[in-house]
């Protein structure tokens, strides 16, 4: 690869969502067209760099290109009128690179990331929205991750794009006393991005590390904004935490290895102390929830020497907590795993039981994997059986399968 | 720009005339009303009648008048605004504040903004 191709590559990973935050800034939010716009910078530095070398500054220089592209296609599509009042007054005649001097790429992120999550688009929207804008998926990716068509998600992306124009949604982080109810949109989509590149409940790579690294980023720079709150710290330690165990989550051969397996001296340990130290302020500040509250399940995790040894009836206790704030089945299942563990199979199943005929729950994997795995600590083979059939047939990740099969073996074998 | 707010209840939900929770929530409408006259932000308000709608239809060539709304629903349009504010954030802003969002609901349609012909 030569240096100029190596230098593009790089600029795309790292400087893209800035660039196009801050052109969509000066669009007044038109994310259709800044899209187009650095599209067309960025095929004119594969050219441009190649002949002339990489300029001092690429993310400036993108940014300049992409402006000057995106006022060729208003001028080409003859569609200025229909632009104009969108646009700041000031914004066709000021100085790009005196802007970038002063206004820190960060905040055109920031905003970018706002506005992808607005309450006033629908909730599936602002996922993809997010996925394609912040994270730079292309759509047949948010497709696959979604379970979608390709032509759904570029219908769904089209709508939101054009009611960010129409309705005329700010292109901005929201003032200070409008951030706590617009946080939760935000938090929710960055933990799903994170659990997007994280868990992959289907396709068969189970882990795709530049969605992580991207959702703690932008954790990073939600708890930057929000000092003194505590759920953006929970979130960024949750992640921190989770992302900890990551290097041990796959075998060999690319399969799911389950934490009760899992080598912990792979574990990140400087990630586990930061992520620590995160959780901390967290729990120091007013408004811990339900993040601050896995963030803290999973420092138990990362302190455990091992899984026998971890605090079972700590962590069944904050899953307790967590069932209070979110009030969903799901957690319930999380805590019978726990207090299986900390009290025995049977006060486990006997959990699961007040949540099993939750419609919600009926293809719910980790019920299935939970009660098989009870069942099976239980003494009951049979039923233990049954139940990892079900688990194996609710998992589409080949790894997980794999995973949960072996289980299945070991639960039939004669002890 | 230009933002339609509808507002609908259903009627007999929210305060009752002649209580003093609706001498209370008639202050707060007054009180609303009046900063958006002060802020400059009001293009027409009213409110409207609520039970003497009239829909026209023209079905070939010939207009059908009939009583009622076009759509038949529980909810009543009581009210409408159009306020000129800078984004959707300043329209949810003022539209939180107005009592109707406790008992009933505000709709917000942003309007085009070319001239109508």
């Amino acid at each position: 690869m030569t240096g100029a191709a190596r230098a593009l590559e790089r600029a795309y990973r790292d400087e893209r969502a800035a660039v196009l935050a801050a052109l969509a800034r000066r669009l007044g939010g038109d994310l259709a067209l800044a899209e187009d716009a650095v599209h067309d910078a960025f095929v004119a530095a594969a050219v441009e760099w190649n002949r002339r070398g990489v300029p001092d500054r690429p993310g400036a220089w993108l940014t300049t290109t992409a402006w000057r592209k995106a006022l060729d296609r208003l001028r080409r599509a003859r569609i200025e009128r229909a632009h104009v009042p969108h646009l700041a007054p000031h914004a066709v005649t000021y100085d790009l690179d005196d802007e970038l001097e002063r206004s820190s790429l960060d905040d055109d992120v920031l905003a970018m990331l706002f506005t992808c999550c607005h309450p006033a688009l629908p909730a599936e929207a602002r996922l993809a929205l997010t996925l394609r804008s912040v994270a730079g998926l292309a759509v047949p990716e948010i497709a696959r991750a979604l379970l979608s068509t390709e032509a759904a998600v570029e219908r769904r992306l089209g709508r939101a794009r054009r009611k960010i124009i129409d309705a005329r949604i700010a292109f901005r982080v929201p003032p200070d006393e409008e951030l706590p109810e617009r946080l939760g949109a935000v938090l929710r989509v960055v933990y799903l991005l994170y659990t997007e590149g994280h868990a992959a409940a289907r396709g068969d790579a189970p882990i795709r590390a530049e969605l992580c690294a991207e959702a703690i980023r932008l954790a990073r720079l939600l708890a930057r904004l929000m000092p003194d709150t505590a759920e953006p710290h929970g979130l960024l330690a949750l992640l921190l935490l989770t992302d900890a165990r990551r290097p041990a989550r796959l075998g060999d051969r690319g399969e799911l290895v389950p934490l009760e397996a899992q080598d912990r001296s792979r574990w990140d340990r400087a990630r586990i102390a930061e992520g620590g130290a995160v959780l901390e302020r967290a729990l120091r500040l007013p408004g811990p929830g339900a993040y601050t509250v896995q963030a803290a399940i999973a420092a138990l995790h990362a302190d455990a020497p091992s899984f026998a040894e971890t605090d079972w009836a700590q962590i069944a206790a904050l899953y307790a907590r967590l069932e209070e704030l979110e009030r969903s089945p799901v957690v319930t299942v999380a805590r019978a795993v726990a207090v299986g563990l900390a009290e025995g199979p049977g006060a486990g199943l006997e959990l699961l039981d007040r949540v099993a005929g939750d419609p919600r729950l009926e293809r719910h994997q980790p019920l299935w994997a939970a009660r098989a795995e009870l069942l099976r600590r239980a003494g009951d083979p049979e039923a233990a059986g049954a139940a990892y059939e079900r688990a194996i047939a609710l998992t589409e990740n080949a790894a997980e399968r794999a995973a949960l099969e072996r289980r299945r073996a070991q639960a039939s074998a004669p002890p | 720009m230009h933002y339609l707010l509808l507002l609908t209840f259903r009627p007999g939900e929210g305060p009752e005339e002649g209580t003093p929770e609706f001498e209370a929530e008639m202050r707060r409408w007054r009180e609303i009303n009046q900063e958006l006259r002060d802020e400059g932000v009001v293009v027409a308000m009213s409110g409207l009648q609520p039970d003497a709608t009239t829909t026209v239809r023209a079905r070939d060539g010939e207009p059908v008048v009939t009583d009622g709304p076009y759509a038949e629903t529980k909810e009543t349009l009581f009210s409408f605004y159009v306020l000129d504010l800078p984004d959707l954030d300043a329209v949810l802003a003022w539209a939180r504040r107005m009592p109707a969002v406790e008992y009933g609901s505000i709709e917000i349609r942003p309007m085009m903004h070319h001239e109508v012909p």
